[in-house]
């Protein structure tokens, strides 16, 4: 039920992010989710795209460095406490969150948000999230998007 | 003008050749039975110690190379007992290892005694106050001047390096009239004076004794300006004995060579072939009167030349020119001698295969700063931020260890370092000096 994440590293230069989405848009490659954790020198670009091999094999052609990643992508209701209700299913259980980002969808009453938890874990939390009544989106319905 | 030796400072060639041929016969037969790695390379050379009878028999003599007393670390190529040695010192050398240099008592005597000749040199007497900011330790920097100073019977106040407000403070209030520092350092203490609104006229300085470090003409200029003083140029490296190789006077046409202790040549640093005098080409010292670790034929990589004509000042010995260049890619940052190999072996250490980094090296009011840019890999990048800046913090500690001095660590993007044809570009050096 993961979803396959792709993780580059760039440099903090004008034009880098334009360079990679063009590089992937001429190669067909669509994003469906996006976040970019940055630092003075550098940022982390993180993609969720509908081939994810793909494109990482074309990133690594054109000398990035990439990183494939599992992550989890939930729905959760679009209203006050709809996205407390499955972190605290995890706290509960004692699985840390890296990291999280939210994403659009296309539903008008849900929420799509991309969850990343230490990797030996990312099938447990699944298991535990879709047990709890959290709908965890598999990765073929999150690609399309 | 004041000499502090003038029987060795000023005798004639003849008599001074006549000095350094016994002291070099006497060196060479010393090696051969004391140490088995000269002992190997005159017997591989087919040369006996009774095959040097001249000054000219000199260039028959096998080079010493700084990887030598690398391969031989660290005592490997004492000429005494260890019972013998009473002070070590040591510097950075190529890889992890430190270039260790041992001294017998005598030694430190000689090393005083051209220490003492410096300082003369550069106008000290009994009454002067000479300020030590060049760092004590196992660099010879603080060391060398401190018994220098003693010898001559001034006041010496071994501060050591850093502290700059303090450095000022007793500048200003014990009197200090010689400064020894590195020349970057006098800039940048010139600045902070000004800062703490100090002027020159506040200070009794005269003079300052700089160097550990290549300055040019124009840092020069600043320094004597900035504190309106004589700024003289020393030279020295650990290997041969520490500072007190060569110094200028206060004619300041070249370094005089203490030349009844150490016998200069110059050669061409690929062939190894001897020019004549004059020419220009890589420094190489002979030790005749050392008894820890006397040096045949060091290779010092230090781009000079060296005139044997008489100096204004009335001193008859070889001067050499204000050493400009390397034939190596050794830098010298803050004093501390760096060389792109000891990072290559941080890099290799955190598991790269294929490093590639470049070294940036620059002057930012006037203190000299360190960039190592390194390519980020497949294997070092990962999706979590922390796990690159713990690689960051990794990489800044093993460089500070490595080269005793810290460096801003950047991470680039693979490829994004340019590549060359030939040799790596490993060093990018914007310092105007």
């Amino acid at each position: 039920m993961h979803v396959k994440q792709i993780s580059i590293f760039l440099e903090n230069k004008s034009g880098r992010l334009a360079e990679v989405t063009k590089l992937l848009g001429s190669n067909n490659i669509d994003i469906s989710a996006l976040s970019i954790a940055d630092t003075t020198d550098y940022g982390v670009l993180r993609l969720i795209v509908n081939k994810p091999e793909e494109a990482e094999r074309i990133l690594k052609e054109n000398d990035f460095a990439v990183s494939t990643t599992n992550v989890i992508a939930i729905a959760v209701a679009d209203k006050p406490g709809g996205l407390s209700e499955a972190l605290c299913i995890l706290r509960d259980a004692g699985l840390d969150i890296e990291y999280m980002y939210a994403f659009v969808g296309k539903a008008a009453n849900e929420a799509m948000v991309i969850l990343r938890v230490d990797d030996p874990h990312t099938e447990e939390a699944i298991k535990l999230l879709t047990e709890s009544g959290i709908k965890v989106l598999p990765s073929s319905d999150v690609y399309k998007l | 003008m004041q000499c502090w030796n003038p029987t060795y400072e000023c005798m004639s060639r003849e008599e001074r050749e006549k000095v350094q041929t016994e002291r070099l016969i006497e060196t060479v037969k010393r090696v051969y039975h004391n140490v088995p790695f000269y002992r190997d390379k005159m017997q591989k050379a087919g040369l006996e110690p009774c095959d040097i009878k001249s000054l000219d028999d000199l260039k028959k003599l096998p080079f010493t190379y700084k990887q030598d007393l690398r391969d031989n670390y660290p005592y490997g190529l004492f000429a005494v007992p260890m019972s013998e040695i009473v002070r070590i010192h040591a510097s950075s050398g190529t890889t992890g290892k430190q270039t260790v240099v041992g001294y017998t008592r005598r030694d430190l005597d000689t090393w005083a005694e051209v220490m003492a000749r410096t300082l003369v040199n550069a106008g000290a007497d009994k009454d002067s106050i000479v300020q030590v900011a060049y760092g004590y330790g196992l660099f010879t920097g603080g060391f060398g001047v401190h018994y220098g100073v003693e010898r001559v019977g001034a006041t010496v106040i071994p501060v050591s390096g850093g502290n700059t407000k303090r450095q000022l403070q007793i500048m200003k209030d014990f009197g200090t009239t010689i400064l020894a520092c590195t020349p970057s350092y006098a800039l940048y203490l010139a600045e902070e004076m000004e800062e703490m609104g100090l002027k020159k006229e506040d200070l009794k300085l005269k003079s300052g004794i700089f160097g550990a470090e290549p300055w040019s003409e124009r840092m020069r200029a600043e320094i004597e300006e900035r504190f309106g003083i004589t700024a003289i140029d020393i030279y020295g490296l650990s290997e041969v004995i520490g500072p007190g190789v060569a110094s200028e006077c206060t004619c300041r046409c070249g370094l005089h060579i203490q030349e009844d202790h150490f016998i200069p040549e110059i050669i061409d640093p690929d062939t190894e072939e001897v020019l004549p005098p004059g020419s220009t080409g890589e420094l190489v010292f002979s030790t005749i009167t050392k008894e820890g670790l006397p040096l045949l034929r060091y290779r010092t990589r230090d781009i000079s030349s060296l005139n044997y004509e008489k100096c204004e000042c009335g001193r008859t010995t070889v001067r050499m020119k204000k050493v400009s260049a390397r034939s190596d890619d050794m830098l010298i940052i803050r004093g501390v001698n760096v060389f792109p190999s000891q990072i290559e072996e941080v890099l290799f250490n955190m598991g790269e295969t294929a490093p590639h980094y470049l070294l940036i090296v620059d002057r930012v009011n006037n203190l000299d700063t360190l960039e190592v840019r390194v390519e980020m890999s497949q294997s070092m990048f990962s999706d979590e931020v922390k796990r690159i800046e713990d690689i960051e913090r990794k990489l800044h500690k093993d460089i500070e260890t490595t080269l005793g001095i810290s460096a801003r660590v950047k991470l680039v993007e693979p490829k994004s370092i340019e590549r060359s044809e030939g040799k790596a570009k490993r060093i990018i050096d914007k310092r105007k000096i």
